[in-house]
């Protein structure tokens, strides 16, 4: 029976069997076990005096204390949590439009509707990322984790829109799809087997770099001082420390530590996407 | 077969004309395909031969719907397929009318074995056999492949001969009014080649299946056809017989086309180089001379487009 299930979902068991693949989950699924239960850890809460500031770490405080005696890991898995969840937020906004947008533009190609979708995403693209974002950012003076991925979302959907565009415009007129026609398949089977199920490889790496480019855009933001005015993420950890002179003074585990996690984070989705690719398209199989 | 339906005209192509448009806002005009006119009877092999860019494959995907003609009409059947919306009525115009597309390697999607597209049609139409895997294989042997080397593999793990065969099985169990054949045999190796080139004759001459042969191989044309369709820029410059325009080819680009095929013992020489240009300028100098013309039947059944206008 469990061949039977492999048989049906091929895809999947190539994917789960690509040692790229597997290593980039297992780094995922941790930091995310991290961000997770990493609070039930730690007994204090991330603004809290946790004890003695300027601490490396130890057994106590696993990542260390900041200058004035809070815990780094704390704040680390705390932080942890908001920055991921604003990925995940700005990540499927991102997607969704994105690919909605692309999606539309491309079937109905070469229309009035696609001129003006496409004119639209064009004018976002030429938006410099950086400078609406300080200036949204700098308008709100509230600014919530939700309120971080709308931002960040606004700028990072463009892009995807115009790549899922020409995507479907090559694919709605491969020989394939008219082989399908003349086979008098109908328009959900067609849109379904040869347009869809080419493009969901495509739109799922979309969505895993959508995921890895909001984060980062956050904590830029955020490192910049135009983060979330309450809660923690790392962006304002590292902030954080950069601002009290963490490094300098020798506290390298205050700012490191954060900045490591995230690298390797988003290290390990990339190897998921590039496991991926191997794993979705069967001329990459290796057999 | 009574005489009569002989010559019994499945299809008749009037005027057809594909203009392509793109840019809305600065739309440019492309005329693929211009006031073409031809007939397809039953059980006849006809050649579109043309050079790349001529309009043949156009003509080719306006007979089978994918894509709608700027004007000119299609008649099968007594009726314009144009006409032909419904869905149900859609699948039985595809039930005796198909086609083979150029590129074997783009016609399978990559991501299901080949067997899908004998399931498609399966699927899709009443095929009228009892044991779906045996029709399979048997039509699989008479296009020399072996079946068990090439059902449930990936297209890429097959050659463009071995997909174009499979698709050219398709086709026959189908058992169609009409195939259109776009470049059908060009992967194939000269000795694979005669063998379904036969095939196809067969089943014409068997089942009245009619052929539109879309190819640029003068040879092959002459081989295969009773009827052939020269193009010419979009426009369907000599038709008729094959025998009859082979002897007696009137149009320049015609012409030029007989004097380009190299036979056997020719060598390459130097002097007789045949420039493009040359044919426009010629093409552009008979038009001239021909003015009001137009499309003219020079012999029975064999009639030439002596001005463009």
């Amino acid at each position: 029976m469990l061949t039977e299930f492999w048989k049906k979902h091929e895809n999947l068991y190539y994917a789960l069997t690509n040692k790229k693949v597997i290593f980039g989950l297992t780094i995922v699924i941790f930091v995310f076990l991290l961000a997770v239960f990493g609070p039930m850890l730690t007994p204090y809460e991330y603004g809290d005096y946790a004890g003695e500031g300027y601490m490396p770490p130890s057994s106590q405080h696993f990542f260390g204390t900041t200058i004035d005696g809070k815990d780094v890991f704390t704040r680390t898995v705390y932080g942890l949590r908001s920055t991921l969840l604003v990925g995940v937020i700005a990540g499927t906004i991102a997607t969704l439009v994105g690919c909605a947008v692309g999606f539309l533009a491309g079937y109905y190609g070469g229309t009035l509707f696609d001129e003006l979708l496409m004119m639209m995403t064009n004018i976002f693209v030429v938006i410099p990322q950086l400078a609406l974002l300080i200036v949204i950012a700098a308008f709100l003076e509230v600014r919530g984790v939700v309120v971080m991925a709308v931002i960040v979302s606004i700028t990072a959907w463009p892009w995807t829109a115009r790549a899922v565009r020409s995507q479907t415009l090559s694919l709605k007129n491969q020989e394939y799809v008219s082989l399908s026609k003349i086979s008098s398949l109908n328009v959900g089977r067609i849109l379904r087997e040869d347009i869809a199920s080419n493009m969901f490889s495509y739109v799922f790496m979309v969505f895993i770099q959508q995921f890895n480019g909001t984060m980062l855009a956050t904590v830029q933001l955020e490192f910049l001082g135009l983060g979330p005015t309450k809660g923690i993420s790392l962006g304002l950890v590292m902030q954080n420390a950069v601002n009290w002179n963490g490094i300098q003074l020798g506290m390298w585990w205050w700012a490191i530590i954060p900045g490591l996690i995230l690298a390797v984070l988003i290290t390990a989705l990339y190897f998921i996407n590039t496991g991926l690719d191997a794993a979705f398209n069967p001329r990459l199989r290796e057999m | 077969m009574s005489k009569n339906n002989k010559n019994e005209v499945v299809m008749s192509v009037k005027n057809l004309t594909k203009i392509f448009k793109s840019g809305i806002f600065n739309p440019e005009y492309t005329t693929a395909v211009k006031d073409v006119s031809f007939d397809i009877e039953k059980g006849k092999i006809i050649s579109l031969i043309g050079e790349s860019g001529s309009g043949k494959t156009t003509v080719g995907k306006l007979i089978l719907k994918l894509i709608n003609p700027s004007s000119g009409q299609i008649i099968y059947k007594g009726q314009d397929i144009a006409e032909i919306t419904d869905k149900k009525d859609t699948q039985k115009y595809y039930r005796r009318v198909q086609g083979i597309f150029q590129d074997p390697f783009a016609t399978f999607n990559p991501l299901y074995r080949v067997d899908r597209v004998f399931d498609m049609i399966f699927d899709s139409y009443e095929l009228g056999f009892s044991d779906k895997d045996e029709a399979i294989r048997k039509v699989l042997h008479d296009v020399n492949l072996n079946p068990d080397r090439t059902l449930g593999k990936f297209p890429h793990q097959l050659s463009g001969g071995q997909l174009q065969r499979l698709l050219i099985a398709r086709a026959l169990l189908m058992d169609v009014d009409i195939l259109i054949a776009d470049e059908l045999i060009s992967m194939l190796d000269a000795s694979t080649r005669i063998g379904v080139l036969n095939l196809l004759v067969e089943s014409c001459k068997k089942n009245g299946m009619a052929v539109i042969f879309i190819t640029h191989d003068l040879n092959l044309g002459y081989y295969i056809s009773d009827q052939s369709l020269i193009m010419y820029k979009g426009r369907l410059v000599e038709r008729g017989a094959t025998k009859k325009i082979y002897e007696n080819s009137t149009h320049p680009y015609t012409k030029m086309l007989f004097e380009a095929v190299p036979e056997i013992g020719d060598r390459w020489d130097p002097e007789e180089e045949f420039l493009p240009e040359q044919v426009v300028g010629e093409v552009k100098d008979f038009y001239q001379n021909n003015q009001g013309r137009g499309f003219v039947e020079v012999e029975k059944g064999h009639s030439v487009l002596f001005s463009d206008e």
